[in-house]
């Protein structure tokens, strides 16, 4: 398939809004706003079967609908650009490359349930994106793209940038909104959902920036064109961010139709792995889901192959690893990342994650037990699904995964006193936990 | 409270330190950062003020540095809560300083994808030239060292963040260079985002 969300990305100013006007830059928004009603819009999305590109893979459309039309109360779209899942970089080269694609999403998605304001909600550590996105939304409000009275039908839009300040559990859409509200970046008991009382209460809907990037392509060229792009219930392009052990890591777009295998190994996406390794495993969707073996691969790369496949695509993240990888090491360097961003609101992942760290870490250091590696598991049951948002299954998830898939390599570690596997690319001196 | 009936729970697991945030020297903002303020006060429906606390606290930060328990009380004046409030969101974000620091905040990614291309000798290689541990500034004042989570660079790992700006690509032998020309040329020596081609 064509890129079609990245096409231009490689081209000088591809930033700029004479460069997006000269590609058919805000027509969608024009034909939405001048021919359809907003629930023709929610309709055309739904029947496009465009899903929610964050990580969950719920349907756009229908979250949409959800959004409570009947409250007096002004509604809000929030955009998630808190891209912070290890293992995924692609909402940066949209908002980098391609910013007005997502003004027009946000725009039409204002429309669309009636909101007159959208927030997109930035990660800290994308200082230099959120300067373009300011940049792109003062071009397009100057030439009344955004703003009052857009093309003279009476809808108001704003779109304005809020920069996180560090925070991974902002990417949960309540944790969000409370980010957004100026508070700890903390998740709210659901329900009730966003759609109902969301930010300031009101009814809003949370979308990740690829989610709302794809809506311009399906006012422009139709939901059955969409829907055909992929196989059934995944249509559309997707962005996949690729990462680890691999010749040619970055961001390729493709159709689900395409295999986890051929992104990484296809000549057109990642070549392969680096010269003279072999491939031992894969994260498919960015840190929180089951890895993947190499025989699991010949599968399409679409929210339900890769489900099928016993894991998640997730935000489409893939971490690729090469055989030179400890998997107790990479366990241990996955919990030190959950350990420091568990918002600390539930008891069970703010205390768990500390111990499942300290554990991981004690066999890492061939200090620890057989015990030890079923206390784990133990430890990582009374976490997963005890927690009021997901990061409590996603903390578990690489301790679960490589006792499932590599519980030899644990019990080495244990009988030999050491990590058996050190690679050259790791700390010559033992990491303490600092 | 309840523990783990396997676990060995000591003095290490139960740490409660609370330190009131420190005054520092008083705090006002400049014209220019008050009107900037104000400005971003305007994004937000006037009763919902406290959602400037965000940008509020990062100019603060630009302007001083770090953030002292003065500044936090005009953050909350400014933004209609109390300083409490404001304290809460300064000690929760990682990005957010209580303390000097160096003019130069390396912070190194050590996340998975940068780890595996050799983030961890990276980080090495920094506290062997400067003398620091992660989270320490060195003598000079010049550098502040930091390991930071996911950076969201991953195929450009491993990617340093030196204050707000990227060094991407980077291995352990390109570090001395690396903290040599910071020194000598500050942030315009960094070869910032590769999306960026227009510079180029």
């Amino acid at each position: 398939m064509e890129p079609i969300i990245t096409k231009y990305v490689r081209e000088p100013n591809s930033f700029t809004l004479d460069f997006y006007l000269q590609h058919g830059g805000y027509e969608s928004l024009r034909k939405a706003l001048s021919s359809h009603t907003p629930d023709q819009i929610v309709e055309m999305v739904k029947a496009s079967g465009l899903r929610g590109r964050g990580g969950a893979g719920f349907p756009t459309g229908m979250k949409w609908q959800f959004v409570d039309k009947k409250s007096d109360k002004p509604r809000y779209i929030a955009c998630n650009a808190d891209e912070s899942e290890p293992g995924t970089f692609k909402d940066h080269v949209i908002m980098e490359r391609n910013p007005h694609l997502l003004i027009e999403g946000c725009a039409i998605a204002c429309y669309a349930i009636g909101a007159k304001t959208a927030y997109i909600y930035i990660r800290g550590e994308f200082y230099h994106v959120q300067l373009v996105l300011e940049r792109a939304i003062a071009e397009a409000r100057a030439k009344g793209y955004l703003g009052k009275n857009i093309f003279g039908t009476g809808f108001d839009c704003e779109v304005h940038v809020h920069r996180g300040a560090g925070a991974y559990e902002a990417g949960e859409e309540t944790a969000l909104l409370e980010s957004l509200e100026g508070k700890r970046a903390q998740p709210r008991n659901k329900p009730p959902f966003p759609a109902l009382v969301g930010l300031y209460g009101c009814p809003t809907a949370v979308n990740n920036v690829e989610t709302l990037a794809n809506v311009p392509l399906i006012v422009q060229h139709g939901p059955e064109w969409f829907a055909a792009l992929g196989p059934e219930k995944n249509g559309g392009p997707k962005l996949y961010s690729i990462s680890g052990h691999v010749k040619r890591p970055g961001v390729y777009e493709a159709s689900m139709n395409v295999t986890l295998k051929e992104l990484i190994f296809g000549e057109q996406y990642c070549q392969g792995m680096k010269p003279g390794r072999t491939l031992k495993a894969v994260i498919p969707g960015g840190s929180s889901v089951p890895i993947l073996l190499p025989d699991q691969l010949d599968t399409e790369a679409s929210f339900d192959g890769v489900m099928k496949a016993g894991s998640m695509l997730g935000s489409a993240g893939a971490i690729v690893l090469d055989d030179t990888t400890c998997m107790v090491w990479l366990a241990t360097n996955l919990l030190h990342f959950y350990k420091h961003e568990s918002c600390g609101k539930c008891t069970p992942c703010r205390e768990g994650t500390d111990w499942l760290y300290k554990l991981v870490h004690k066999i890492e250091a061939g200090q620890g037990t057989m015990r030890d590696i079923d206390l784990l598991a133990s430890v990582a049951a009374n976490v997963g699904g005890k927690t009021l948002c997901a990061f409590g299954d996603a903390a578990v998830t690489p301790i679960l995964t490589t006792i499932k898939h590599f519980r030899h390599e644990y019990e080495a570690h244990v009988r030999e006193g050491r990590c058996t596997h050190v690679a050259d690319w790791r700390a010559r001196q033992p990491v303490g936990a600092h | 409270m309840s523990f783990h009936p396997q676990m060995a729970y000591d003095a290490t697991f139960h740490k409660s330190t609370r330190v009131l945030a420190d005054a520092g020297p008083a705090f006002e903002f400049t014209a220019e950062n008050r009107a900037r303020l104000d400005e971003i006060l305007t994004r937000y429906p006037s009763e919902r003020s406290r959602s400037a606390v965000l940008p509020a606290l990062y100019l603060v930060q630009y302007q001083q540095g770090y953030i002292t328990g003065n500044a936090m009380r005009v953050v909350a004046e400014a933004c209609k809560v109390t300083p409490a409030d404001v304290e809460d969101v300064v000690t929760y974000y990682t990005m957010f300083f209580t303390k000097p620091v160096g003019k130069f905040v390396l912070s190194v990614c050590r996340t998975l994808s940068c780890a595996v291309n050799g983030a961890e000798r990276v980080v090495e290689e920094i506290c062997n030239h400067l003398h620091v541990k992660p989270g320490e500034t060195d003598a000079s004042g010049t550098f502040t060292l930091i390991e930071a989570e996911c950076l969201g660079a991953c195929d450009r790992a491993p990617v340093i963040m030196v204050n707000d700006a990227w060094q991407e690509l980077q291995r352990p032998e390109d570090i001395p260079k690396l903290l040599e020309e910071l020194r000598q040329h500050g942030e315009a020596a960094l070869t910032g985002c590769h999306h960026v081609i227009e510079k180029k």
